[in-house]
């Protein structure tokens, strides 16, 4: 392809990343090391509030910002370094329970709490959102034409979803006595309360994930098992190979690059999780990075907001990422290299 | 939400026919942010008779009002407002004070409406909300409990009805983590004679009474359907409705609700009465909603809205609403469901301490104060971690030096 034609084609997209997500990336990484805040001064306010059968009057201290002559809050804007990231990790904290070999008590920090669930979510889930699609790839591939149209469709609904209203449609399901928790009441003959500790929402959670994504990697698989070459099949038919010596040597190597793919996606979304914690409003038991950050960008309702540290978490769940994807994007990079040579 | 958008559209123009309800005909376009519950769907109804009025009912509204009035001119000219969420609109100076517009339209209004900040007067209050003990008066009379008066007796009674076993969970409370539960907090905290702040606005919860509270809290879990900590109002009043618990501290704008034959098996059997003492005082704090009028917005603008709403805060509303709220309004007969809010007042309960400062103590609890009930932590590390929280946010706020 000419040159000129390239750079018209790939221009735009260019630009447009450019502008919506270098800009901001750029933007939160100096904020992360910047505060803003308004000034504040002390003064007396007297202040009259409804009460039962009259009004009650308090005079207090109170602590204002400043307005400025153009109506606006007076801000100073600080350079505080790293500070934000040390408010958001907390070192002393976490090497001192670490030192002490107390895991208990570094997973009471927020920033460490979060990791250790958006891990082990991560990790858990990324086999078996593998193993469910290509599963399902496998045996739609082998079904009868006739229903295999009904069966795509089925399996795709999931992806369909909008992943919070999914999420809330799981939780109604097993909160109090939803019809999944009376169920396996009936079935087990005791009280079942999914919603009361930790690790049960923790498995609700992982389980919507992987009911939700695979679909995806169904589709993917399923796309990549229509080019198996056919002829190597029916010769490893011929050589005696058993159903799963075909699944092994030679549908799992062609769909490798695929399955690289489908990991890539997988960890850049799932260590992103935060429509599971809203949905089944686990913020007592688990938390995620992504929620941390938005935790923080939350006004609350006098309207405070923390902007800084919101920064400093995000760059800090993106070299997470980054952390996460080097291991296959070098493997990635090893086989292409090795393509061209 | 642009559901619940349409749907306001859609009733704004229906009644803007009826402008016979209205006593003058609006022809400035008017617009309104408010909470989403009960009773500002009867005041809105009624501001909607004036014409040219479209109402924004959203529950989330406190995460967009700041913005929204700030912009210039202001999005919307009418806001809904609480003690907490009045906070950032004072702060800001996004708000007009109301005194010439009372004088000239607000004459039916009592002085106990008329929220006053040194003096000016920055909003109108139309009703009063309020955490008080709500009972099965037919459980209780059953096995001979007389209605509880302290948080002692509320764990004794809920003893016995356990021991009864008539319902699935003798209590129900708002311990849904984050705001709910955070509110848990302060009510506690306050009945049991604390306070927050030192006056350099240092946290000062680690204490007695702090350590009180949350072992206070924790008892009354024990009694509760153990997945507590995702309880809102909704799930609580839901549980009352259905016959599973017996007795909840739940806010007074919830009482209708028991009553209502499409939605409860219970219609006639809860009662209403004060929240329970704590060591000091009523724990439950005093709420109003009102309403404010945007600053970034033409006299001519302020005047039609606050017109609007007058039509809003009517004897006819209080009359056609009676039961959807404790009002403040004139023409309001204090039903049984308001019992429980007067008796609340008058055991002493403070109006919620709605500050800056407040608003990022009540974050810090909301996050914090779950490690306690689960066991994760004790109740002096709950806090201690709650105050370094607080302190973080402080500091980062500006509020600390």
């Amino acid at each position: 392809m000419k040159y000129k034609t390239f750079a018209a084609f790939v221009g735009p997209s260019i630009f447009l990343m450019l502008l919506f997500i270098a800009a901001p990336l750029i933007s939160v990484f100096f904020q992360s090391f910047y505060i803003t805040q308004p000034v504040f001064e002390t003064v007396e306010v007297e202040t009259c509030t409804p009460g039962f059968p009259t009004q009650t009057c308090v005079t207090e201290q109170k602590t204002q910002p400043i307005i400025g002559e153009d109506g606006k809050v007076v801000t100073t804007v600080k350079y505080v370094g790293l500070e934000s990231y040390r408010n958001v990790l907390e070192p002393d904290r976490a090497w001192a329970a670490l030192s002490a070999f107390d895991f208990r008590a570094l997973l009471t920090i927020d920033f460490w709490k979060a990791l250790r669930f958006t891990l082990t979510f991560t990790l858990v889930t990324l086999p078996l959102v593998i193993g469910a699609g290509l599963l399902i790839a496998v045996v739609v591939n082998n079904a009868s034409r006739l229903i295999r149209g009904p069966i795509i469709f089925v399996s795709l609904l999931p992806f369909i979803i909008t992943p919070v209203i999914g999420a809330l449609s799981i939780r109604w399901l097993f909160i109090g006595d939803g019809i999944m928790t009376a169920f396996l009441e009936w079935a087990f003959s005791q009280n079942i309360s999914m919603f009361a500790q930790g690790w049960t929402i923790e498995l609700l959670m992982m389980f919507y994930r992987v009911w939700h994504v695979a679909p995806f990697a169904f589709v993917v698989f399923y796309a990549g098992l229509q080019t198996v070459n056919q002829d190597t099949l029916e010769s490893a038919i011929i050589d005696g190979a058993s159903r799963w010596e075909r699944l092994r040597y030679v549908i799992i190597p062609h769909l490798m690059p695929l399955i690289v793919f489908i990991s890539l996606i997988h960890l850049m979304d799932s260590y992103r999780v935060f429509e599971e914690i809203v949905g089944f409003s686990s913020q007592a038991h688990r938390i995620s990075l992504q929620w941390l950050t938005y935790d923080f960008l939350t006004p609350d309702d006098s309207g405070n907001r923390s902007i800084s540290r919101a920064s400093a978490s995000a760059m800090l769940t993106m070299i997470g990422i980054v952390v996460l994807l080097v291991p296959l994007l070098r493997k990635t990079w090893r086989d292409h290299k090795g393509g061209r040579v | 939400m642009i559901t619940k958008l349409l749907l306001a559209t859609a009733m704004s123009v229906a009644f803007a026919g009826a402008s016979s309800a209205c006593d003058f005909k609006n022809d400035v376009p008017v617009k309104s942010l408010t909470a989403g519950f009960e009773a500002w769907k009867a005041v809105t109804d009624f501001m909607a008779k004036c014409g040219n009025f479209t109402a924004e009912l959203d529950q989330e509204f406190r995460t967009k009002q700041p913005a929204a009035f700030a912009a210039d001119p202001a999005l919307y000219q009418i806001g809904g407002v609480a003690n907490g969420t009045l906070v950032p609109l004072m702060n800001e100076g996004t708000i007009r004070p109301l005194d010439g517009l009372v004088e000239k339209y607000g004459q039916q209004l009592t002085p106990n409406q008329l929220i006053k900040v040194n003096g000016e007067i920055m909003a109108v209050a139309m009703m009063i909300n309020t955490q008080h003990l709500m009972y099965r008066e037919d459980i209780l009379s059953d096995l001979g409990i007389d209605v509880p008066k302290t948080y002692d007796e509320v764990l004794a009674a809920a003893e016995k009805i356990k021991q009864a076993g008539v319902v699935d969970y003798p209590l129900g409370a708002t311990y849904q983590t984050g705001w709910n539960l955070a509110q848990g907090f302060v009510n506690m905290y306050l009945g049991m004679g604390g306070e927050f702040f030192t006056p350099g606005n240092e946290p000062a919860i680690e204490n007695e009474q702090g350590v009180a509270a949350l072992e206070m809290m924790k008892k009354l879990t024990e009694y509760m359907d153990p997945e507590y900590l995702v309880s809102d109002s909704t799930y609580v009043q839901q549980q009352f409705q259905q016959g599973k618990i017996a007795m909840a501290n739940l806010w007074a704008s919830r009482a209708g609700a028991m009553d209502n034959p499409d939605e409860s098996q219970v219609v006639g059997k809860v009662k209403m009465a004060g929240a329970p003492k704590a060591a000091v005082r009523a724990a439950s704090t005093l709420w109003w909603d009102g309403i404010v009028i945007a600053k970034n917005a033409s006299d001519e603008e302020a005047e039609a809205a606050f017109r609007v709403a007058m039509n809003g805060m009517t004897p006819e509303m209080v009359e056609a609403n009676n039961d959807a709220a404790v009002w403040l309004i004139e023409g309001y007969e204090p039903g049984p469901l308001a019992q429980g809010v007067v008796e609340t007042a008058q055991a002493g309960a403070l109006a919620y301490p709605a500050s800056s400062q407040m608003g990022l103590m009540h974050t810090a609890l909301g996050n914090g104060v779950s490690d306690y009930l689960t066991g994760a932590k004790d109740a002096a590390t709950t806090l201690r971690d709650i105050a370094t929280a607080y302190t973080t946010s402080a500091r980062e706020a500006g509020l600390i030096k």
